[in-house]
Order: C-alpha cells, then structure tokens, then sequence
C-alpha cells in the first residue's frame, strides 16, 4: 500500500471498503506523520492519539470500515467544543478546559463513524489571517514553513495541506476558511449562513459565523460537508432544509462541462476596478482560471458590485460588536482560567485581571472596538450603519445573481507571507480578507478552490453562489480542478519526492 | 442617619404624585426560556442547569413556544397591541449572576404594547396605561456566604446557583400614572393586586411575591402642584408584597418632600425598600452609570407572530377579573361597596367556590366575611389559609339550615374542622353537637326549668311574656346549647301559658 496519509478520502473509503486497509492502519499513519512533522509544522493544539486508535478499533471491529465516512480520520478546529477533549479556541482563557459536551457538527462525525485525530491550531477565538494569534504556538505553511498558513483556520489548512489529516472542519467568520484553503492549496468552503449548525462552535460573531470543511479535492470537501449539515433544532438560526446535494454537485462538475453557465466577474474584486493590493501572480492566475471557465463552456461577464467597497469597514463593526458580546462570558467564573482570586480581590478586579491576563492583544483590540461601536450615542452611526451597508451588499449579490449564476474572484489578494511579515499592522492583516468578506455579510456560499502557483505559492479561485446554492460552487470548483489535471496538492509530494 | 419626613397629608398640599410601575412575572413554564431545564421552584442549587442556561462557551439559545404564548396572551388580557415583528435584545452588563455576560431580553421591539390596566380605588377608576410588555430571562441567584448580614459587604465568599438562571420572566411597564393625588399608594398597591389576579387567571404564573415570582419596581415622583413637568424619580426595587407597594410609595414620597421642602434635588436612582422599616435606602448608583450596549440577539431569529394564531389567543382568553366581578355582583344582587369589601377580604373566589357547593351567596358571603374573617385575623393568616374549604363552609351553611345545628354548635363544628376532625357532618356526629328535637332529654329539661323557677313562671303568666327569656336561657344552659332556642321557647310557651 501507497503511503495512506497521500491519498485522498475517496481513495481511502476505496481501500477501507476493499480491506486493503484497516481504520487502524489509516489512523495509525496520520499519527505517525503528526509524530514526525508536527513539531515543527505546529498544526495541533490536542492530538488524541489513544482515543483515535480506539475509535479506529471499534471502526474495525464493526465492520464498517469503508461506508460512508466510517474509519476516515478528521482534524477539527479547536474553536468545536469537544466532550471531554480540551477545547481553547486557540485563547490562553480556556486553557484546561475540558467541555461537558459535544458540538452539533463533532457529534454527526463521530456518528458518522469518522476518527477525530485531534483539535487544530487557530487565531485566538478565530480572530485573525495567519493563525499568528494564537496563544499556543506557531503554524507554518507546508509549502513554505517561512510563511504562514492563512488563518484563522490555519491549523486546519496546515494539517490538510501537510498530509496530518485528510480533511479538517474550519470555522468561516470573514474568510477564515477560504482564505488559509486558498494560501495552503485546499479546497475550502463557507456553506450557506444556517445550513450548518453553529451549537457548539464557540461564537466570535454570531451572524457570521459557519462551519464547513477543508480537503485537498473537491469531492472529498463535499463529503464532509454532507456529513455536517442539514437542520439542527438546537440553532435557532439553523434552515430547515434539506441536506444539500453538494457531493452530487462535485460529481458532475468534475466532468469538465460548464456549457449554459453564466459566470459573474466581480469588478470590484480582481476585475477591471481592482484596486492596490493584488499580487501581480495573483491576478494573473485568476484570470487564467476565467479563461479555463470559458473554455468550460461558461458564459462569463463582468458584473458591478459598488457596495463590496464598503464590506472591510462594516465587517470591522459587525464583527467585532458581536465578539464584544459573545466573549463577555469569559469572566473566570465557571469555566477556563481565574486570576488573582487570592481573597484580597473584589469580583470586578478577579473578573478585568482574568479577561487582561486570558485574551491575547487582538482580541482585546476586537472587543474596544465592539464595546464602541455598541455604546449610547454613536450605535447609530457604527453599528446601525454598518447593518445600512450588510443589507447594500446584500442587494447587490441580489442585482447580481438575477444575470449570472455564480460570481468569481480571487481567494486572497495575496499569497502566503512571511511569519511576522504583518503582526504589527492589523490593518495590512485585515486587508487580506478584502475578497471573503462580502459572501460572509449576504450569508451566501463561497468555496475556494487552487487555480495554481505564484512564486511557488497557491492561488485561490473563489465562486460564489446564492444563499442554498452551495451545489454551483462545488460544480465549478470541480470543473476548474478537473481543467487543472490533478489536485495542487499533488505537488507538495512532487516537491518532497 | 434616619431621613427627614414630611407628613403625608402635608404632602399633598404642596405636591402632585407621578407613579409608575415595572413588574417581573416569572412564567410557569415546564422548561426554562432558551433550553430545556425544569423550572421546578426549591430544588438543590445548580441541578436544573445544562450548557445552555450554563452559558458555556459554543451553546445556543431556542426561544420556548410556550413563554412567548403566554406573554402574549398577559399583552392580549392586558389590551396591549401585539406586535407582528418583535426580536429578542443582548442587555450587556457583568455580574456572576448572569452567566452570558448579557441578559437576554428585548429593547426596542416588545412582543405587546399600548395596553391598559383600569384599577378601582375607593370608588374611583384609575387607567393605568401600559407601555409595554415583553419576555426575557430572569438571573441566577448569588448566595453570599459568612457576613452577618448575607449581603455581599462582609461576607467570606459567594456562591452562585443557576437554576433560576434562564426561568422566563415577563416585564410589565407601565406609564407614568398621573393624577392619583392622596391616593397614588393605592393605586400602586390595586395595579399590583389587579395585575396579580389577572395573571392567575390566566394561569401563565403562580404569582407568589414571596417565593419571587412576581416582583415589582416602583417609579415615584413628585411636581409641586400646577407644574407643567415632571419631577425625578427614584425607582425603588425589593418591594415583595402587595403591603409594601403601598408603602413604599408613601415613604417615598414623604421622604421627597422633605427634600425638596428643603430645596434639595431628587436624585435620579435605585432605591432598596426595607420590610422592617417600610424605609427606602440608595442603592449603587453604579448601576446607573451602566450601559448596556443593547443589540439585537443574533442567535435568536425574530418572532413574527401570526395574526390569525393571535387572534386564536384572544378568543381563548378565560373570563378576566374584572368581567367575573361585574358578573358575580350582579348574580348576587351585591352593591358596589359589598363587592369592594368581598375583594378586599380576599373573600371572592372563596365565596364564589363555597357558592357553587351549594350554599346561597348571603351564607357564604356572611362566612367568609364573618366567622371566618375572625378566624383568620386570630390566627394572623390569610383566607384561603384556613383550614377549611369552601365546600366544608357550604356543609355547615347546609347543617344550619336544615335545622341540625344552630349558629353556636356550627362555629364549634367549625373548631374541629380547623382542627383536622374531617368534614363537618362527622365533627357533628363525633362531637354529639346536633340540635336535640322535643326529645324526653329536652321535656325533663324545660319541666325542671319551670319546676325551678316558680316566680318567674309566675310573671310571665301575669303578662311579662319577656321574663320567659330567662327560662330558655335556663333551658339552654342545662343542655349545654345543643337545644334549639326556638324550639326550647315553643315548649315553654306551650307549658306556662297554656295550662
């Protein structure tokens, strides 16, 4: 047998149903790698190495191996709350917290039969592009260990991307799992708002804030998918709907044909009215992956998104609102780290030492500028006037999608940077979400997939769908791999071969 | 430092009044607002709980069906219009009592509002005009531990229980209730009494102020008389009975007499009602520095009641307190002041039970009102504390008019009742208290009361028939009361006057 950590899921599931493998063989070789890479590639926070073997064992024992997800390792976030798994959020606050309960989404892959390996590195409570802010450790990126891995799911692209998982769940707030795709040369995709419970994903901004999965292939990010969504009753923001048939949609892409398909080039964004800021190799492998579009049969036009100007400014309200809020339980009282509880402070003290001592410097800089932009007096003018610009946004993807069925542009503006290269700039930092950040305030689906190399390093494609039309994304992403010949991903073993 | 008082007539000589009350209503709902923990009152501390009323990290909240039926129906009795779109607000404040670090609640858009609550007092009808109702989420409990006094200064260290945290509390606002004069206590104290019933009535809550689940704000204010502006209020907070409303206005407003006599200013704050005293204290004006950064909750998704389901609500609503009186008054022939006493007394209900066990309305009202109106004053308790039950009541009512006991034996058949002897045919029976009829016991009894007293015999014969009174009197002593007077008299008139 091949090295079982190169192939892709649906190659495993191959080999699992065939019994050419076992779910421990499969579990056992991705634990290996994470012995061997990880310390340097710093992709875990938690690796569960003995319940992992055990699960696999169960897998085994059950014969059931091979169907569905069953016996196929996943990486998860730590930003999923995990039973009796220690659960960060990449925070220093939730340092020793082991939850009493399971994530929607964890608890319909265990169900699924899958083996979790572990929980992934990420910015601090998902705030952040590099994965730099994490209280815990650095994430490289395996095609440069110089740079960074995208973020916040940076782990989860680094674990992917290196062959320590074979596909991860990642959270997606402003771009934070399409982006770390895009720079690691994974497929990553933002579902629709709702249609992948949030219970148990610990919020940084609740209208914002989506599950969806990272893989290596189209096909095998569809099956992730499909295994985490559908309705969940404890989301009250969860649609009731039925699953969508994403997989079916990879499938029929990847026959390359594209014919009857209208394809939106957003002007705003890596079209015509760009601005500053896009990598010249960047703009040149997004329009090669136009071209590919075309020759796929896909009838592309350039569209006028004007409001996609103002997205980086309202995202920088809403977010950040919403997160002041959210992170106000994290008070040392019933969970995670408490500071200076020595009987000679007051509850208000122990409360503003634990919260100054427990969250790192970006996430204090989130929650100023939240608790602002909420206060008496300039509510209005911040966050009432963002939510003005959340509703233009979302009236242009509207005007848009009336003329074309999918809109595209670049991933990312850039490819991945040096470590460091930008810590002490937030707004260089930000501006790296320029691209993700309207899809996430229409709560539309987005997917990013590779479209090729600049300078060594991925490009990211991104096709953006109407709300519950996650399947066009997954059609074309497909279309554009089955175009590129074989997954990006194929050369990091090139390179390492 | 005791406060300076004006007297309360004087009050009203040199000011006018502004009342307005906010008050909490803890719903009786099977789970709590946003998970599905029992709400049951009294159980161990933190055992109703899950990560959701918990609020740890990744939980979220699903608004129960059940609390926001239940506000709505609360909104419809109370004439309130109901909104067609309404969303749920994030209070954001900190305290260990919350476990979110915001309360779930609602700001700008309540799910009832524009209603109106007409109150009786001393003749008068007092319009009490609500501003809004709306639902959110009532705290958890701090338990401060090892102080003298249980509150936090000095205490060793506190402890939190959750299991109230997340119970479905209703807020009810009023709007500023002007012209009460003198009677603004009153009316404060009939908008609770009135607000109470109607709840019941609907059966959306227990109402028990002591256990909490009914707890009031009361807004007080004073404007010299003739001003064209409001005055500063103080919201005072810990008024747990109907007693304490009343009184909590009073002191308030004498003691902002005193202020502003004095040429002081109102201080806008909290204040803290103390029972013993029926004084108010400041609270911490931190309180009212806070802001709290309301937004709309974006992990609820808004409520958009259907009209045609809110107008199922309506037609469902049980009859209100205020119809059922009106009825009531009118099926027993009451006159206004009668009724008054009735709901005064707490008596209503009871009557109206012991009513329907069969007894007419001028027995159980003479009852309720009396003998055991004494009773329950004796015993410092209220009415429905008694030991008896309407349909006890109805029984004696019942033994009296069948002649089987009289007004004497019924109150100590009523003893036994109280004392737990069972029902009052079997405290008769066991008692041996029924009237005796023209038994031999009874003759032996009349003929040595006459045998006994020749000279008044003697009177009565020569015209005095009044001096007969002190035979029956006689009479009655010997058997010990168990004889019916009437009856005892017809003998002797029988004897005396007769031969």
């Amino acid at each position: 047998m091949s090295d079982l950590t190169a192939l892709p899921v649906t190659e495993l599931q191959a080999a699992l149903a065939s019994g050419e493998t076992s779910a421990v063989e499969v579990t056992r070789a991705h634990l290996d790698r994470i012995a061997t890479e990880d310390g340097d590639l710093g992709a875990y926070l938690h690796v569960t190495a003995d319940a992992a073997l055990q699960r696999a064992g169960e897998i085994d024992a059950a014969g059931t191996a091979g169907t569905g997800l069953a016996g196929i390792p996943v990486a998860l976030k730590d930003v999923f709350v995990t039973e009796g798994v220690p659960t960060t959020s990449g925070s220093r606050i939730l340092e020793g917290w082991r939850p009493p309960y399971s994530a929607t989404v964890a608890s319909r892959l265990h169900d699924a039969g899958t083996v979790l390996l572990g929980k992934t590195n990420m910015d601090e409570f998902a705030m952040g592009s590099s994965t730099e802010n994490s209280a815990y450790r650095v994430t490289r990126n395996p095609w440069d260990r110089d740079r960074i891995p995208g973020g916040s799911s940076g782990g989860s692209s680094a674990a992917v991307a290196g062959r320590l998982a074979p596909f991860a769940l990642g959270t997606d707030t402003g771009g934070s799992i399409r982006q770390p795709a895009a720079v690691t040369g994974l497929v990553g995709h933002k579902p629709t708002y709702g249609s992948v419970s949030r219970y148990g994903l610990i919020a940084f901004s609740s209208s914002l804030d989506q599950a969806g999965p990272m893989a290596r292939t189209v096909m095998d990010a569809a099956l992730l998918h499909e295994a985490i969504g559908g309705h969940d009753p404890r989301d009250s923001t969860s649609i009731d709907t039925r699953v969508l048939a994403v997989v079916e949609a990879a499938r029929r892409g990847a026959g390359g044909d594209l014919s009857g398909l209208r394809v939106g080039v957003v002007r705003e964004l890596g079209g015509e009215g760009a601005g500053e800021g896009y990598d010249t190799g960047v703009l040149e492998r997004f329009a090669e992956a136009v071209a590919l579009l075309e020759a796929a049969g896909a009838d592309v036009r350039e569209v006028s998104c004007p409001a996609f100007d103002l997205a980086l400014p309202a995202y920088y309200l809403i977010a950040p609102s919403e997160a002041s809020s959210n992170l106000a339980r994290f008070e040392g009282m019933r969970f995670g780290i408490r500071v200076g509880d020595d009987g000679s402070r007051d509850i208000d003290e122990v409360m503003a030492l634990t919260r100054e001592q427990g969250f790192g410097p970006e996430v204090k800089r989130r929650i100023i500028l939240g608790t602002y932009a909420l206060s008496a007096g300039y509510y209005d003018a911040y966050y009432g006037q963002a939510q003005k610009v959340r509703t233009l946004i979302s009236r242009d993807f509207s005007a848009a999608f009336d003329g074309v069925d999918v809109l595209v542009s670049p991933t990312s503006p850039t490819v991945a940077w040096p470590i460091g290269a930008r810590v002490d700039d937030p707004l260089a930092m930000y501006a790296a979400d320029l691209c993700t950040l309207p899809a996430s305030l229409a709560g539309v689906p987005a997917i990013s997939v590779p479209c090729g190399l600049s300078e060594g390093l991925p490009v990211g494609l991104q096709v953006m769908a109407p709300a519950l039309a996650d399947d066009r994304c997954y059609r074309v992403a497909a279309a554009v791999e089955a175009a590129l010949g074989a997954p990006l991903t194929d050369r990091l073993l090139e390179r390492a071969a | 430092m005791s406060e300076t008082l004006v007297e309360f007539d004087d009050v009203l000589t040199r000011y006018e009044p502004l009342i307005g009350l906010e008050t909490h209503v803890e719903l009786g709902t099977e789970s709590k607002m946003f998970c599905g923990c029992s709400t049951t009152f009294g159980a161990e501390p933190n055992t109703q709980t899950c990560p959701v009323c918990l609020g740890l990290p990744g939980s979220l909240p699903v608004a129960n069906a059940a609390a926001i039926e239940s506000t709505i129906r609360i909104g419809l009795a109370l004439g309130c219009r109901i909104a067609s779109w309404s969303r749920f607000a994030r209070k954001n404040y900190f305290y260990p009592d919350i476990p979110k670090g915001f309360q779930t609640s609602q700001y700008d858009e309540p799910l009832c509002v524009d209603g109106h609550l007409d109150v009786e007092v001393d003749g008068r009808t007092h319009r009490v005009e609500i501003e809004r109702v709306h639902l959110e989420e009532d705290t958890g409990k701090n338990l401060h531990v090892g102080g003298a006094t249980g509150r936090i200064h000095g205490a060793d260290h506190s402890l939190v229980d959750f299991n109230r945290a997340g119970i479905p509390l209703v807020e009810i606002v009023t709007r500023p209730v002007p012209g009460t004069g003198a009677k603004a206590p009153e009316v404060a104290r009939a908008y609770v009494t009135e607000l109470r019933e109607i709840i019941q009535t609907l059966g959306a809550s227990d109402v028990r102020m002591e256990q909490g689940s009914l707890r009031c704000d009361v807004n007080t204010s004073l404007a010299p008389v003739g001003s064209l502006e409001w005055g500063t209020r103080t919201e005072t907070k810990n008024v747990n009975s109907l007693r304490s409303v009343e009184r909590a206005v009073r002191y308030e407003m004498r003691r902002q007499a005193a202020v502003l006599d004095a040429g002081g200013r109102v201080v806008q704050e909290t204040r803290h009602f103390h029972e013993d005293t029926g004084s108010t204290s400041p609270g911490r004006s931190k309180e009212e520095a806070t802001d709290y950064r309301y937004f709309p909750e974006p992990d609820l998704v808004p409520l958009a009641p259907d009209a045609e389901w809110v107008e199922k609500l309506a037609a469902g609503l049980p009859e209100l307190p205020a119809a059922r009186r009106a009825r009531l008054q009118e099926e027993w022939g009451l006159s206004g002041t009668e009724m008054t006493w009735l709901v005064n007394a707490g008596a209503l209900g009871l009557v109206e039970q012991t009513v329907a066990a069969g007894a007419s309305p001028a027995e159980a009202r003479k009852w309720w009102l009396g003998e055991l109106a004494r009773r329950a004053n004796d015993a410092g308790v209220d009415l429905p504390e008694l030991a008896v039950t309407p349909a006890q009541v109805a029984e004696l009512a019942a033994l009296v008019g069948e002649g089987t006991i009289n007004d004497k034996l019924a109150r100590q058949a009523l003893d036994g009742v109280l004392a737990g002897e069972g029902d009052p045919r079997a405290v008769v029976a066991a008692r041996g208290l029924a009237v005796m009829g023209e038994s031999d016991e009874l003759v032996a009894a009349v003929d040595a009361a006459i045998a006994g007293a020749p000279d008044v015999v003697e009177k009565v014969r020569g015209g005095k028939v009044q001096a007969l009174g002190a035979l029956v009197g006689a009479v009655m002593k010997t058997t010990r009361g168990k004889a019916d007077a009437a009856t005892v008299r017809r003998m002797l008139e029988e004897r005396v006057l007769s031969s």
